[in-house]
């Protein structure tokens, strides 16, 4: 088979010809065709190595024996490996102690933040800014504590979860039928004086003596170690209206957070407490007294408990 | 291309010179258009399938584009071996090699001047304007960054010259190319490919001294202590310079590389190209028939030279084609042999096809450099120096204290026990001098007894300022919360950095202040 021949050129043509130009067979260099044989080999060689081929419900595995999934194992296990040493130390590190070594309180922090990612923003969100009934982990204002030790108690026994038996637990009483409209009037108004809301009444400031301030303090400051949330301040949990106020004295809600011991290890646990204590609002610990973790029996709140927000 | 014609003009007499193309020893015989290409298979169903490589063999050859070659040579080369070496001393806190791409810390040294990440628009200008720099040479002078620039075409050349000094002139390559592999073959062979070897290892060697400080990465490189990129880089470098230079040559050009068919979209009837002035040299012929029929043949003697200089193999009188890049040396060759034969110089020539017409025609040849003066190159001149004046004017007015914030989004704010509000930021603080420097961060715009402090100072001594140190050289972020006390409120402000030294470099950064809606 002999075709035309392309008088410049010298080149014979294809055959093909659209609106009147013409393909020429330029005959392509060797080492290209070379080439071209390299690639074919080496596929061949890429078909027997890797997975290639799909089966029915499989590709064929390769005499390598790769895959994706054992690359990614490999790599966790790698990345595990690589963090073995910090983690083993932040185990050692008594948690008060992590402040001491600012690498390990960062890597504590890190480790912090990508655990609470997974367990805790479903109810506190995704900045730790929670929402009526879930406390903001951001702010100076807490209710079971806010130093290391008193957030890593919380974390791992949890908040009135039943499972816990060292379980921080309160119970608000209700006072529905306990009085009247206007004695309930007076004692919210009261409460909400006492951060400067409301107006203060003599009335009030009796019935929160005799029925609130064991808990909540003399002056509403609160009482960490039971749990009795601070009333003279701006952070309200179920709201700071009176409405709201209103509604939990009559009807009080109670919040419930699971016990993480035995659901995280106590490194990971050890390390969701520094997150929580570096977002600005973590308290330093008492240098003197070691800070209480059980139900306490002091009296109301000290000033040692004041907030330090520095995070 | 213009006319042939006009053979009727007085041909030179003949000197008594010699026979070109026998003294020479190159094949004269013209090739007909029509000649299939040579060597090809007989391949499948007729058609060929392959066409086997033609070595080139390029003759020796000196003149003024030669010289040129061989500087732009030894400064291209030079450059580019010797740059890492230099030394510049920046002080103790950053690296002494003059041009340094350092990778791990991403700082980019030349010099005095010293890039950083955020800088990388100058860098950016710097290949916009080499863009742009490659359309103003083509418009301007063609293919001269094929010709001369090129690295395929400088290490091309070295290579050339290798095989020269190994094998001996054109002939002499020629005739070995065909012998048997005896050992003297077999022994020049070896060194010639040791040689290329060696070439390409200390090419490959010297990028990667780009990329970290020179002496400690050729001690460490030897010990073999260096990264294994270090290693598989010279050794991707070394392999591909002995490949492309030493075997592919102007097979790259013609088959590999998108810029000549980029250039030959960019050439027009103004540019400079390599032109054999076919008016003038047609009807090829030799002295000898010359001599016996003056007027029937014009001044190409058909010796050839033009063929046996090329680095690339192309016949530049069959006009232009992708495989000429334009280096000049056919003009080299052929103005020698017309000097040798009592002849005016430029049968080949760099000329506009514009200028051939007008030639052609019966002007006088135009010079050059007037093919430079046209509106194209003027326009490409003025947004390339455009683009370098802007580039320098902002090398020169950039500060080396840099300020940038992010309010944090989740939470946007925060409500504290005693009701002030607390925000929280991201502040990178850039020192981009190469000393630590105290630098403060002050609040502007913020009602009166607004604080910030930050992590390693605490609420008690919050303040509206706060001063910081800043390593040498370095980006340190910084987590600051400004608090707004109970009762004030702010929507916008700014953050003021001013560095604590005799320059009080200053940069401001604004950024809003979030609060709760009801407060």
């Amino acid at each position: 088979m002999t075709n035309r021949i392309d008088e410049p050129t010298g080149t014979e043509f294809v055959g093909h010809e659209w609106d009147g130009i013409e393909e020429l067979n330029t005959p392509l260099p060797r080492w290209w065709l070379y080439t071209f044989y390299a690639t074919i080999v080496f596929a061949i060689g890429y078909m027997v190595l890797y997975p290639a081929w799909p089966m029915i419900d499989r590709a064929t595995a390769g005499t390598l024996g790769w895959s994706s999934r054992g690359d990614l194992a490999r790599e966790m296990k790698a990345a595990d490996a690589a963090r073995a040493g910090m983690v083993a130390k932040i185990a050692a590190t008594p948690i008060e102690g992590l402040a001491a070594d600012p690498a390990l309180m960062q890597a504590a922090v890190a480790g912090g933040a990508a655990a609470f990612k997974v367990n805790c923003v479903q109810c506190h969100g995704a900045g730790a800014a929670g929402s009526p009934g879930y406390p903001n982990l951001n702010d100076d204002d807490w209710i079971w504590g806010g130093t290391l030790t008193e957030i890593e108690y919380t974390l791992t026994h949890g908040i009135r979860w039943e499972g816990a038996d060292q379980t921080r637990a309160n119970f608000m009483p209700s006072f529905d039928g306990a009085m009247d409209k206007a004695q309930l009037g007076a004692l919210t108004a009261h409460v909400l004086s006492l951060s400067g809301k409301g107006k203060p009444n003599a009335a009030g400031a009796q019935m929160f003596a005799d029925n609130c301030a064991a808990c909540h303090g003399a002056g509403g400051e609160g009482l960490p170690a039971m749990g009795g949330p601070a009333l003279n301040d701006a952070i309200w949990l179920f709201g700071g209206t009176g409405a709201d106020v209103k509604k939990q004295i009559l009807k009080p809600r109670h919040g419930v957070m699971p016990a993480w011991q035995g659901r995280l290890d106590p490194v990971t646990i050890k390390m969701l407490a520094a997150y929580v204590h570096s977002r600005g609002g973590g308290q330093d610990a008492a240098p003197a007294a070691p800070a209480a973790q059980s139900a306490a029996t002091t009296a109301a709140a000290t000033p040692a408990q004041k907030a330090n927000p520095d995070g | 291309m213009a006319d042939t014609g006009d053979l009727e003009r007085p041909v030179p007499p003949a000197p008594q010179g010699r026979d070109w193309a026998a003294a020479l020893g190159t094949t004269p015989a013209p090739k007909p258009a029509s000649e299939p290409a040579p060597e090809t298979d007989a391949g499948f169903m007729g058609s060929a399938l392959y066409e086997k490589g033609k070595t080139v063999h390029n003759k020796r050859i000196d003149g003024p584009f030669r010289r040129f070659k061989w500087l732009v040579m030894l400064v291209t080369l030079g450059i580019y071996y010797v740059t890492p070496w230099l030394r510049w001393d920046r002080g103790p806190y950053a690296p002494d090699q003059a041009v340094l791409v350092d990778l791990a810390n991403r700082r980019f040294y030349m010099f005095d001047i010293e890039i950083w990440p955020h800088e990388f628009y100058f860098v950016a200008g710097l290949l916009i304007m080499a863009g742009i720099g490659l359309f103003l040479v083509t418009s301007a002078v063609g293919r001269a960054w094929c010709g001369y620039a090129c690295p395929q075409t400088v290490w091309t050349d070295l290579f050339q010259h290798i095989d020269r000094f190994f094998d001996g002139d054109r002939n002499t390559r020629m005739r070995l190319d065909k012998a048997p592999w005896t050992v003297g073959k077999t022994a020049r062979r070896l060194a010639k490919w040791a040689v290329y070897l060696a070439i390409a290892f200390w090419t490959g060697g010297a990028w990667i001294m780009y990329f970290a400080d020179a002496p400690t990465l050729t001690y460490e490189f030897w010990r073999g202590e260096a990264a294994p990129v270090a290693y598989a880089t010279v050794a991707v470098l070394t392999g591909t310079t002995f490949w492309l230079g030493g075997f592919m040559r102007e097979q790259v050009c013609v088959y590999m590389c998108p810029w000549p068919r980029i250039q030959t979209a960019m050439l027009d009837e103004k540019s400079l190209i390599v032109t054999y002035k076919d008016w003038r040299g047609e009807q090829r012929g030799s002295l000898k028939k010359a001599a016996k029929n003056p007027d029937a043949y014009g001044d190409c003697i058909d010796c050839n030279m033009c063929v046996a200089v090329c680095p690339t193999g192309v016949d530049i009188r069959e006009g232009q084609q992708i495989g000429c890049i334009t280096c000049g040396l056919c003009i080299d060759a052929c103005d020698r042999v017309m000097k040798d034969i009592g002849r005016p110089r430029g049968l080949i020539d760099y000329a506009t096809l514009e200028q051939c017409e007008a030639e052609a025609a019966g002007a006088p040849a135009t010079p050059a450099w007037k093919a430079l003066l046209r509106p194209r190159v003027l326009i490409y001149l003025g947004v390339w120096a455009a683009m370098g004046a802007g580039l320098l004017f902002m090398l020169g007015t950039r500060t080396h204290t840099d300020l940038t914030v992010a309010p944090d989004r989740n939470p946007p704010f925060m409500l504290l026990k005693d009701g002030s509000v607390r925000n929280a930021y991201t502040l990178r603080l850039r020192n981009m001098e190469a000393r630590p420097r105290a630098m403060e961060v002050a609040l502007e715009g913020l009602p009166k007894g607004a604080v910030m402090w930050t992590e390693a100072v605490s609420l008690e001594n919050a303040a509206p300022t706060q001063v910081v140190t800043v390593d040498a050289n370095a980006t340190r972020v910084l987590r600051a919360y400004v608090l707004l006390p109970q009762g004030t409120h702010a929507e916008s402000f700014a953050f003021r950095l001013t560095s604590q030294d005799e320059q009080r470099e200053s940069d401001v950064a604004q950024t809003t202040f979030a609060m709760p809606e009801n407060d």
